[in-house]
């Protein structure tokens, strides 16, 4: 590979970790847990990006689904559960089990 | 942990920065001066002839190393077991009706799923692809399905539900045992090994699709008349 082809590739790597790592403490810090929860499945999408890039794509394809996708799913529906029954648009059940 | 904002103290939250910044360094010195090695790479490439597939991460998973992902399968199933004993949960969709574009797209997308996971299951066998990345298409299928219908599943009766999430466990124990005949477990006979690993491998596929996707949904299947 040429020398503009392998600078633009260390380029998009390092904006890929750099991203990663400001999504992650984003995901931490957040005050709205369901602004930190996108952020997550944000960050688990770069890592997906990471992992095709370090030639592992089986990885990468299981990051997406599992890591982003569905536990950002999980999360999504744990938030909901968690704000209740006053949850303003009465998403969450109200009626006692 | 005293404030009304229901943080930790700033001295706390400084020390705990701290360790983990170090914990971070130290980790990164480690992988800096690990040592030029090419791991099990040649081992496993050597092997790849007589593993049955030819994608050399299938091999490990279901060949070389297929105890691994046995246990991997099984403990799904028992966080699953898990989640349906904490009676509490409730479905995360309640009462909300899904509108008619996401009736409509996942009408087009659920069918679509399916065949792209079965793509992906049989593609493991000489490409990334594999058991977990197709049963993840298969939950995001039941995902889209929970959130319209509110069920996964709905019309199954909950007996066969929870056969087909102990389907992946129980075909791969199956297969484990029956090929102990030299002796160890998960020694697939040769010439065999392809077979062996595809029929795990779609099992596995229903049960962990199965498993996250009720995951998601949170309860227990019952049969309606003894929900609420």
């Amino acid at each position: 590979m040429d020398a503009a082809g392998s600078l633009t590739l260390g380029i998009i790597d390092g904006l890929i970790a750099l991203a990663i790592i400001a999504l992650a403490f984003g995901a931490t810090a957040m005050r709205d847990l369901f602004a930190g929860v996108v952020l997550f499945i944000a960050m688990g999408l770069f890592m997906a990006l990471a992992w095709v890039r370090l030639d592992a794509p089986d990885l990468a394809l299981a990051e997406a689904g599992i890591g982003a996708g569905l536990a950002g799913a999980l999360l999504l529906a744990a938030v909901r559960r968690l704000a209740g029954p006053a949850h303003p648009e009465g998403i969450g059940d109200d009626e006692q089990p | 942990m005293s404030n009304p904002e229901g943080t930790a103290p700033v001295l706390l939250r400084g020390l705990a920065a701290l360790l983990a910044a170090a914990l971070g360094a130290a980790i990164a010195w480690a992988l800096v001066t690990l040592p030029p090695s090419s791991g099990l790479r040649d081992a496993v490439a050597a092997q790849i002839p007589a593993s049955g597939v030819a994608h050399p991460v299938t091999a490990v998973l279901l060949n070389f190393r297929g105890y691994d992902t046995l246990l991997e399968v099984a403990v799904l199933l028992l966080a699953l077991i898990a989640t349906w004993s904490l009676r509490l949960a409730r479905p995360p969709a309640g009462r909300n009706s899904p509108g008619l574009v996401l009736q409509d797209l996942v009408r087009l997308l659920v069918p679509l799923l399916i065949v792209l996971a079965g793509y992906l299951l049989w593609l493991g066998a000489h490409a990334p692809g594999g058991a977990f990345q197709a049963g993840a298409l298969l939950a995001g299928a039941g995902v889209l399905l929970t959130l319209v219908e509110g069920r996964p599943l709905g019309p199954l009766a909950p007996a066969v539900l929870r056969g087909l999430a102990a389907l992946g466990v129980a075909v791969f124990l199956a297969v484990a045992l029956l090929v102990m005949g030299g002796g160890r477990l998960l020694e697939y006979p040769r010439g065999q090994a392809g077979l062996l690993i595809l029929l795990i491998e779609a099992a596995s596929t229903v049960s962990i699709g199965l498993a996250l996707a009720y995951l998601f949904r949170g309860d227990e299947p019952a049969p309606p008349e003894h929900r609420r």
